[in-house]
């Protein structure tokens, strides 16, 4: 278990690396931030000053290493844009991120698993047929048009709920989060939503899966003969054998929920850090986009990471092997 | 190694009739679904009218010459300075929409399609390198395959953006990178079954050369399911080239696919002018939907569980 635990470790510090290297080196290749920095009208001299403060006229593999010095202090570097330190522009937006994902897996678990539930049990019944060929629509529509057509529908055409925007912001237990307003409930029910329905078709497709299996197992049928009540054997036998699968594809999950944001904050002008990045891949802010592209390998790394050890202790069959 | 097959052998017949019976097996098994060859219809409709663009769109929307300012905004099934009716209404420059959606899924398709093959190919060979040569060099591959595989395609292509600028070549080779992780997973797990097989240990020990063996022998025995793949894939780098472009570090508006299109029509959401976005997506979505219900019907067709 411990070398098990050593070797990922390693592991995930040299993709880590090894990332870090090849968006550092790739993002700083393309084009020149100097000119979207410094105003064109500028003297040479003050042009001159930037590039030095930037650091822009030393080597790149000097650049790379400045980079990590003062990444180990803590310091990510300063946007080009808002001119503050990196480390703080993500952190102040990453709370809207994080509750977006929250709430958006929230509704997907508590309307994707029952819906897959029963899509299992009558699998041949109109309504399954209905939850299925739904859960195919939440696959293959692209996220964001999804997220036009609620705009449309519910604030444009009835004027029930705010296209975007992230609303009143309330303190809770000392964390200032927009759940904590009424108003704010009311921004994030369309995006929430938006962003939860991939999930919830997989979601869906998994229960089902794994309920149409289990129905025809023998301890189905023993619990069956033994005259249990039907809901008994779905949500104390049958949910329990099905839940390892469904945890770890849902921990996997809530990664990619992160990275998809991306798109839903960017439909309701979300102020997450998905909507950061987007902002500055388009005004070639290299900090921001390097330190977020690194915090999202390290987040991903890590959670495969806390995935794998979850799974090992919710099934002992697995069996973990170093360097697997 | 020595194992000695217990299956008697085989009639060999004349390969090409055997080819040509399993294809015309594969399309009454196809057949079989109203809804797939009903999508199957709708592909091709789409590719015929994208394809032709230039002869079934009443105007060359990026033509500006043919733009008339006095035209924007037209609503659906108002008659424009053209002397034409505007079926799906007219954008902020008077732009005909269904001119525009016809060039747009010619982008789009393009894009899907070079992105998904040259995918393939990288897949492929990645994968069967990695099968073939086993130990050490399939160990690094796939793990590289399977962290890529591990993080979703979107990141992935943001990284690509961010690293290769915008247009249409950096587009396809950021889809490239993002995708070809499941040819190449896919390739690996069967080509490892296959290696196996007693037919690939003679061939191996013939002095025919590796890659003959790679791409003659191997290969045609793990296409199946790398078909299946490939056409979901198809689908997904359309959606996903769409929903780069709809984020603004996909394709400029000068070379418009269905993504930029529904981009531009987004900033008239609030001003009622909803035929801007609503028909370019719609377009998409009836592109990606019935790309997905084939290859849906194609997996079940060649799942050996399948086999009669």
């Amino acid at each position: 278990m411990l070398s098990y635990l050593v070797t990922r470790l390693a592991q995930a510090v040299v993709v880590v690396f090894a990332m870090s290297v090849i968006v550092f080196v790739g993002v700083f290749a393309i084009g020149n931030p100097i000119d979207v920095m410094i105003d064109p009208g500028a003297t040479q001299e003050i042009r001159q000053q930037m590039i030095e403060k930037y650091g822009f006229d030393q080597p790149l593999y000097v650049q790379y290493w400045t980079f990590l010095e003062n990444v180990f202090q803590g310091d990510m570097g300063t946007s080009l844009v808002y001119n503050i330190p990196v480390i703080e522009l993500v952190f102040s937006r990453f709370p809207a991120t994080l509750e977006l994902v929250l709430v958006a897996v929230g509704i997907a678990a508590v309307i994707g698993i029952p819906a897959g539930l029963w899509a299992g049990y009558r699998p041949e019944s109109k309504s399954a047929k209905l939850i299925m060929a739904l859960s195919v629509l939440g696959f293959s529509v692209p996220t964001f048009w999804i997220g036009m057509l609620l705009i449309m529908g519910f604030a444009v055409e009835l004027g029930v709920l705010p296209s975007g925007g992230r609303g009143d912001v309330g303190s809770f237990l000392g964390i200032s989060t927009s759940l904590a307003t009424a108003d704010g409930w009311s921004h994030i029910i369309l995006p929430a939503i938006n962003l939860s329905l991939f999930k919830m078709g997989l979601l869906i497709r998994l229960t089902r899966a794994g309920m149409v299996e289990a129905m025809s197992m023998d301890y189905v049928r023993f619990a069956r003969a033994q005259g249990l009540p039907d809901n008994q054997i779905v949500f104390s036998h049958i949910l329990r054998n099905i839940s390892i699968p469904i945890v770890t594809v849902f921990g996997l999950e809530l990664g990619s929920t992160l990275a998809f944001a991306v798109v839903t904050e960017s439909v309701f002008t979300w102020p997450g850090v998905g909507k950061l990045i987007i902002d500055s891949i388009m005004q070639l802010d290299r900090p921001v986009m390097v330190s977020y592209l690194v915090l999202v390998v390290i987040l991903f790394v890590f959670i495969n990471l806390a995935v794998d050890l979850i799974y090992a202790w919710l099934d002992p069959r697995v069996r973990l092997k170093g360097g697997a | 190694m020595a194992e000695i097959s217990t299956t008697p052998p085989v009639q060999v017949e004349n390969p090409l009739e055997g080819r040509v019976e399993r294809l015309r097996n594969f399309c009454s098994d196809f057949s079989q679904s109203k809804v797939a060859l009903a999508a199957l219809a709708v592909i091709i409709a789409l590719f015929a009218v994208s394809f032709g663009a230039p002869i079934f769109s009443p105007q060359d929307p990026y033509d500006l010459a043919m733009l008339d300012w006095m035209d924007a905004f037209l609503e659906p099934g108002s008659e424009g300075s053209g002397g034409y009716i505007h079926i799906l209404g007219t954008d902020n420059v008077g732009r005909d929409m269904l001119s525009a959606i016809f060039y747009g899924l010619r982008t789009s398709f393009m894009i899907g399609l070079s992105a998904g093959a040259l995918a393939l190919l990288v897949g492929i060979c990645v994968g069967l390198t990695a099968a073939y040569f086993g130990g050490k060099i399939e160990a690094v591959l796939m793990r590289v395959v399977d962290l890529q595989l591990s993080m979703p395609a979107i990141l992935l292509a943001l990284v690509m953006i961010s690293i290769l600028g915008q247009g249409i070549m950096q587009i396809i080779m950021a889809l490239v990178v993002a995708q070809y992780a499941y040819f190449a997973r896919t390739t690996n797990g069967a080509a490892k079954v296959e290696r196996s097989k007693d037919y690939i240990e003679a061939a191996r020990s013939t002095p025919l050369p590796t890659h003959r063996v790679l791409f003659r022998h191997l290969l045609p025995n793990v296409m199946p399911p790398l078909i299946v793949v490939a056409t979901v894939q198809v689908a997904s780098a359309i959606a996903l080239e769409a929903t780069l472009s709809f984020l603004g570090v996909g394709l400029p508006l000068t070379e418009p696919s269905l993504g930029s299109l529904i981009s531009n029509g987004f900033k008239y959401i609030h001003s009622d002018r909803y035929w801007l976005s609503i028909y370019p997506g719609i377009g998409l979505m009836i592109a990606v939907i019935a790309i997905n219900l084939v290859g849906d019907q194609v997996r079940k067709v060649l799942d050996p569980r399948n086999s009669r």
